[in-house]
């Protein structure tokens, strides 16, 4: 089976966000009150070959750790989004 | 005489910049694809600045896959100096061979200005010919230059005297002010300044030679070493 996976990665918490905090800073000028902490990162779309949602999973949590996360600074969130 | 390589990456733009230097110092410098991997004829190694495989995903992340970095670790568990400048020492913290990380500036600007560096320790093989306190006038010139890591990992840094310079002026909000760290034996070393571009007064500062001499003294050292233990 093929599945869609998504990996979204932001900084950990802790960790200056100089550009998030810029983008917080220009939200009141264009009207928009009430939305605060954000947080910049970047989004991943994949397909995973693997037996199971679960195998996917796995699959995506590995390559997210290992390769398009520093865990160092970084946070991964692997999520399933369903068959491809 | 010892010999020094000089990592090239695709994306690599100061590897030239870094054999004229230590040539310049007397040293005998060489280029090396990151393809290569058996890197056994080089008593020390250097990764240069530049934008390794374009900087994608994060400045390092791609470049610690390279066939090179094997070796390159290799090297450093041996004891031989390795020398991490700019994205050089974005590849060395990338690939673990150096604690914590490094972000983008405070500031979010692209900086690229002369900076006044204290040496904070001599223990290094990029530092032993300088003097804890001198200062330094060395130009930088990043976007993610700002030096992350936790509690823990700054404390063993400062207990284990691993902090090898620190900014006077802190341009990028570098934790602690760091500049440039080394491994816990010294032999591994990662600076974002870029003491290559600092060995002429008539250019700005001739202040990058006492670190840069001191790294070939330390090749010189290791391949001094390497005639003794050979089998």
């Amino acid at each position: 089976m093929e599945y869609a996976v998504r990996v979204d990665v932001t900084l950990r918490r802790g960790i200056a966000d100089p550009e998030g905090a810029t983008i917080e800073r220009a939200l009141p000028a264009l009207g928009f009150a009430g939305v605060h902490s954000v947080r910049t990162g970047k989004a991943f779309a994949l397909v995973v070959e693997a037996d199971s949602a679960e195998g996917a999973r796995e699959v995506a949590g590995s390559l997210a750790t290992r390769l398009l996360s520093n865990p160092v600074i970084e946070d991964a969130a692997v999520t399933v989004v369903g068959v491809a | 005489m010892s010999r020094v390589g000089v990592v090239v990456f695709p994306g690599s733009n100061c590897e030239h910049d870094v054999v004229a230097a230590l040539s310049a110092l007397g040293g005998r410098a060489e280029l090396v694809w990151h393809a290569e991997t058996d890197l056994a004829g080089y008593d020390a190694l250097v990764l240069p600045g530049g934008f390794a495989h374009g900087d994608y995903l994060r400045p390092g992340a791609l470049a610690r896959f390279s066939p090179v970095m094997g070796a390159v670790a290799a090297a450093a568990e041996d004891g031989r100096p390795v020398l991490g400048i700019c994205n050089g020492f974005q590849v060395l913290t990338e690939a673990g061979l150096l604690p914590g990380a490094l972000q983008k500036n405070r500031g979010l600007t692209f900086l690229c200005q002369p900076t006044t560096l204290v040496v904070a320790s001599a223990r290094s093989v990029l530092t032993r010919g300088a003097r804890v306190g001198q200062e330094l006038v060395v130009p930088i010139n990043h976007f993610s230059g700002s030096y992350v890591c936790d509690d823990a990992t700054y404390r063993a840094l400062v207990e284990g005297d691993q902090v090898v310079l620190r900014y006077a002026d802190n341009p990028n909000g570098s934790r602690g002010d760091i500049a440039g760290i080394a491994n816990v034996t010294g032999n591994v070393v990662g600076l974002m300044p870029h003491p290559e571009r600092a060995l002429s007064a008539l250019l700005g500062s001739a202040d990058g030679r006492v670190l840069l001499e001191g790294f070939l003294a330390a090749a010189d050292d290791a391949a001094a070493q390497r005639l003794v233990t050979a089998p």
